[in-house]
Parts: structure tokens; C-alpha cells; sequence
């Protein structure tokens, strides 16, 4: 495509060997950028596109984790199996209510730290740093702790709450408790992320609506609201949907809060989200065809979950 | 600047400091500063008491109050979680998996975000707006066929079953992209190009050292990420093959040893790394967060 001139290709000179080096050069200008990105791509395809496809295939037949090789074809059966089935819809029931109990504060508490960042502040690096630290810590060492902390008899929140006169909670078994619970694993990981993707934006709200704001006699809280607020809009709107899709997902923290019993997120499946019930019907029932309709289903969420951030953003702009 | 004191400045009402320019950077109140201790506090005391339970004995943690200081048995746990639990042995693995996937992955991104940059090629807009849309297909999705993958290839237990899928990172690849339409001049390549640099050359001369500070930090990014991976290698490796720490942790919290504080040891022995990792770069990491932010 590219007629780019090249450097000094003096074919009147007429030497076999510079002609060469003309046409190796036109070869590497055209062929060496497909050479740079092929290996992301055929990465992908082997491990990314290949699988996603098959994914619904899979769907399709009853395949079990001890024979993988022996596909048999069942149409919709997984799918309308999962319609039938109450421990999907106490799977996505659950799904929704942790997303909303983690992601709607973890936002909110977000917005507010990240106003106190951007203040000009002694020692601003440490506390960037200090709040972005659970982020370095896994789901997995994350939740262990956590575990103990909600511990019923000898948790130390229990402590404290029976120390300022509430009676202790069973934050494993109760259904309400153990949401909150596995939520507070989430927000605790990711508050401090999202906090510095909100001041990043906010250094990028011109100063100068800061200043005619204070000119017309704005009170810092008028000025965060009308002001910071409004300017942070797509931000707010993509960490949302950020934080959805990673919602839908939650895996480690409902697998590992249950002490020891396995993928049933907790005796009664009260905390078992559409992921860990994917895993359960994948690799502890070895169902591997109805673990791929689950994930069908997870998808089929997403995309709700896309056209209706669609139709949001849409509407009031 | 005038050093007008601070609590004092933040609370002006209305054009209060009426001589000067209004405040263009806000300065913090002392409130800023406690309500930010108690951030820190919050954000930090998890990790705390994960080495104060690591420290005590199990018998101890089964009494109220919780411990809040450290007791003397850190020592024990942590070689009982090293032997018994093979944290060694896994701790190795994820340095090995995390060092490959990091390293890996910025080569192959800068490779592909120079070409999506600087170079100009039929498909270019397309094939971009396909990486950047498969940041969006959620791991469950191919989770399955990944793992009749990888039995078909006799890679269950070994390693190379979660380093090879982890090389792609659209993330990576949209990343280096950015930087690198900002921080390698156009007029660098073609000069390099004018005197008859290979492209390969020119990827080794001009393009990595340009990209070098981008290269860090999302290797920094991809590192932390890896090391704390936990979907896949948990469905790809066991506890009795060749697992990462993640996968080690989950055998713990699945009482493979009921004894509490050795669980916490183990814990803050698949941690402690990363927190390293974080006292010396975390700044950067802090940048690089923001900076892919505003980007993204």
C-alpha cells in the first residue's frame, strides 16, 4: 500500500545487491507492522476467540469434566435445565444483591476520598500509596482475613460490636450478614482503586471552574457538587460499569468465605454467586455443558448490562 | 505564596479572601488529615493483623478479645505454612509465572502498540478496535473450552497452562498504545527510517528506549495482576501439582490445615512479596493507575 520513498534506492546504480536491499526494505515497511501485532492476535486466537466460541457449542451437549472428549449433543436441554433450576435464580439473585452491596458504596466512599486527595495535602504520595494497598493484597489472603475478622464467636467485629452493645452477628450463615460480609471483602480491595481513577480526573477539571465557583461565593460542598460532580460524569459512568462486570464475576471472595465446605457458597448456597455456581456445576459436579450455559447466561447479563449503560448514557446528556 | 493558614483559608465563605485570587489548588484542613488517618488505618489494618494472628497460636485466636500485638510464634507458623503447606515451593511458581506473564506481556504490547502508534498498515483502525473490545469478554465465558484445552495438551499442573493465555492483554496492548503516540515523535522513527534502520532496529533503538518508563510500570501492573490471579489457576492447578500461591491459599482456607494462624502465616507469606514490591515502586504504580485512567 504505502508508496513511501525510499531512502536512496538508486536502481539507475544498478547494483543486483542494492535492488535487493530496496525490495527488503519495501517488504519490511509493509509486512513488519502485521509481524508486531500478530503475536497478540494469535495469542488470543488460541486462547481468547477459539474458546469463546466453543463456549457455545459446549452449551449444546452434555459434556462431563471426566471424559471431556465425549460430546453429546442435547440441543437447549442445559438451558432449560437452568430455568428450572432454583439454585440458579438463588445464584443470580445473590449476584445482584453482593454487586449492589459492594459496588454502590465502594463508589460512593471512592468519590468522597478522592475529593480529599486532591486537596493540596503534606505526604499526598503515602496516602495514595496506603489506600491503594489492599489492592496488592489477593482475593485469596484478602478473604482469610476477612474470615476470621467476621469470625461469629471470636471475630474481632463481633467484639466490637458486642463492645458498643449489639449482640454478635453470624456474618457466615445469616443470609443478609454473609452478603455484607463477602461486599465488604470487595469494597475493601477496590476503594482505593477507583479512588485514584476519580483523581485523576478531577486534575483534569480546570482550576479556573473551581475559581469562578468561589467567586460567586460556593461552599466546598457546593463546589464538589456542582462542580467536581458533573465534571467526573463519564468517569463515574465508566467506573460503574467497570464495577458491574466485576461484580458479575465475583468468584474468590464466595469461595473461600465458606470455612472449608466447598463451592456451595455457605450451608444454605446464601452467599454462592453465578461464578462460583459455574465452578461447582464445572468441576465439582463435572458438568462441564452446564457450566457452559451459565456462562452463557453470565454473558447474556453483561449485555443487559451494556444496553442499559447504553440507554443511560444516552438519555440525560 | 502567602502561607495563610490552612483551616482557616478552606472555610472562607463566600469571596472571603476577597484580595487575593481565588484558591486554584484547595489546601487541606486538619478534618482532611484525620479522615484520611482513618483511611489509611482502615486500608491497612487487614494486613497488620494478618502478621499479629501469623504470630500468635491457634488457641489464642479462639479467645476474645482478639490479639491486638504481636505474640511470639511467627517463627513456627510461618516455617509449619512453608513445609507442610509447600509455600515454598508455590511462592517460586508465582515468581516464575508473574516474572514470565510481566515480561511477556510488555515485549509483545510495546511490539503491537509501536505498530498501532507509528505505523501505518491496511486494518490498522479495525484490528485496534477489535483488541480494545476483547478487554470486555468476561474469563467465565471461556473458561471451559480453555480447560478441554489444555487437558487435550496435558498442561493440567504445569505452569505453562496459565502463563500461555495470560501473554495476551488487550490492556497491554491499548496501554503502550498511548504512550507511545505521545512520547515517540513521529519525526524519530522516520529519521531512523531515513537512514535505513530496519524496523527491527528501530524497535531496539528508537522504540524500547522511548517506551522504557511505560514498559516499567505496566509490567509493575501486569506482575501484581498475575501474582494475585485466582479464576483460572484455581481451575487449572491443584495443591498436589504445581500451584501458585493463590492456589496454596485456597487449599489452606479449605482446612487442609485447620490451625488458624498457620493459615495466616500462609497468608502473609503470598503477600508479603507484593507489599514489597509496593514500598519500593508504589508510586509508580500509583501513576501508572492514573494514567491509565484518564486514558481508558
Amino acid at each position: 500500500m504505502s508508496s513511501a520513498s525510499s531512502p536512496a534506492a538508486g536502481r539507475d546504480a544498478g547494483g543486483r545487491g542494492q535492488v535487493w536491499r530496496s525490495r527488503r526494505y519495501r517488504w519490511d515497511l509493509r509486512l513488519s507492522p502485521y509481524a508486531f501485532v500478530a503475536p497478540f492476535f494469535l495469542f488470543f486466537a488460541a486462547f481468547g476467540l477459539f474458546p469463546l466460541l466453543y463456549t457455545g457449542w459446549a452449551a449444546l451437549h452434555q459434556v462431563e469434566l471426566t471424559d471431556p472428549d465425549a460430546m453429546t449433543w442435547v440441543g437447549l436441554r442445559n438451558f432449560t435445565r437452568l430455568w428450572d433450576d432454583a439454585f440458579f435464580w438463588n445464584a443470580l439473585r445473590n449476584t445482584l444483591t453482593i454487586g449492589l452491596l459492594s459496588t454502590v458504596p465502594q463508589l460512593l466512599i471512592a468519590l468522597g476520598l478522592a475529593h480529599l486527595l486532591n486537596y493540596r495535602l503534606r505526604g499526598s504520595a503515602f496516602f495514595r500509596v496506603a489506600v491503594l494497598t489492599p489492592y496488592a493484597t489477593s482475593v485469596a489472603a484478602a478473604t482469610l482475613v476477612f474470615v476470621l475478622l467476621f469470625g461469629r464467636d471470636y471475630g474481632m467485629v463481633n467484639w466490637a460490636l458486642s463492645a458498643v452493645g449489639f449482640g454478635p452477628v453470624d456474618w457466615q450463615n445469616g443470609t443478609l450478614a454473609s452478603q455484607v460480609a463477602v461486599s465488604t471483602i470487595v469494597v475493601w480491595r477496590w476503594t482505593g482503586y477507583n479512588a485514584l481513577i476519580y483523581l485523576a480526573a478531577m486534575q483534569a477539571v480546570p482550576g479556573d471552574l473551581y475559581e469562578s465557583a468561589a467567586l460567586d461565593g460556593a461552599s466546598r460542598w457546593q463546589q464538589f457538587r456542582h462542580v467536581t460532580v458533573p465534571s467526573l460524569r463519564p468517569t463515574i459512568f465508566f467506573t460503574c460499569v467497570v464495577s458491574t462486570i466485576g461484580a458479575t464475576q465475583l468468584f474468590g471472595e464466595p469461595l473461600l468465605f465458606n470455612g472449608g465446605s466447598g463451592a456451595t457458597g455457605g450451608s444454605d448456597h446464601q452467599f454462592q454467586t453465578l461464578g462460583l455456581y459455574l465452578y461447582e456445576q464445572g468441576w465439582v459436579n463435572l458438568h462441564l455443558g452446564r457450566a457452559s450455559a451459565i456462562a452463557w447466561a453470565m454473558f447474556l447479563m453483561l449485555l443487559l448490562v451494556a444496553g442499559v449503560a447504553r440507554l443511560v448514557r444516552g438519555g440525560p446528556r | 505564596m502567602g502561607d495563610v493558614p490552612d483551616a482557616a483559608a478552606g472555610r472562607g465563605r463566600g469571596p472571603a479572601g476577597a484580595g487575593r485570587p481565588a484558591v486554584k489548588v484547595l489546601r487541606a484542613g486538619k478534618p482532611t488529615y484525620v479522615v484520611l488517618a482513618l483511611f489509611t488505618a482502615g486500608s491497612l489494618f487487614p494486613l497488620v493483623w494478618t502478621a499479629i494472628a501469623a504470630s500468635r497460636t491457634n488457641t489464642r485466636l479462639a479467645q476474645t478479645p482478639p490479639p491486638f500485638w504481636f505474640g511470639g510464634n511467627l517463627g513456627r507458623n510461618l516455617s509449619i505454612a512453608w513445609t507442610d503447606a509447600h509455600m515454598g515451593t508455590a511462592l517460586l511458581n508465582t515468581l516464575v509465572v508473574a516474572g514470565t506473564v510481566a515480561a511477556g506481556t510488555v515485549v509483545l504490547s510495546t511490539l503491537a502498540g509501536f505498530a498501532f502508534a507509528r505505523l501505518r498498515f491496511r486494518g490498522s483502525r479495525g484490528l485496534l478496535a477489535l483488541v480494545v473490545s476483547t478487554m470486555l469478554i468476561p474469563p467465565q465465558l471461556s473458561v471451559v473450552p480453555l480447560y478441554m484445552l489444555i487437558a487435550e495438551l496435558s498442561w493440567t499442573d504445569r505452569l505453562q497452562a496459565v502463563v500461555l493465555p495470560a501473554l495476551v492483554s488487550a490492556f497491554g496492548v491499548f496501554f503502550m498504545r498511548q504512550y507511545l503516540a505521545q512520547a515517540l515523535p513521529v519525526e524519530l522513527v522516520e529519521a531512523a527510517r531515513t537512514d535505513g534502520a530496519s524496523s527491527l532496529r528501530i524497535v531496539w533503538h528508537v522504540v524500547f528506549p522511548a517506551a522504557r518508563p511505560a514498559m516499567a510500570v505496566l509490567g509493575m501492573l501486569t506482575f501484581v495482576m498475575t501474582w494475585n490471579d485466582f479464576f483460572w489457576p484455581v481451575i487449572a492447578l491443584t495443591q498436589n501439582g504445581s500451584p501458585t500461591v493463590q492456589v496454596a491459599l485456597t487449599g489452606l482456607g479449605r482446612g487442609y490445615i485447620p490451625d488458624q494462624s498457620v493459615i495466616m502465616a500462609g497468608a502473609l507469606l503470598g503477600t508479603l512479596p507484593l507489599l514489597l514490591v509496593f514500598l519500593v515502586f508504589g508510586r509508580q504504580i500509583v501513576g501508572g493507575i492514573m494514567q491509565g485512567a484518564v486514558k481508558g
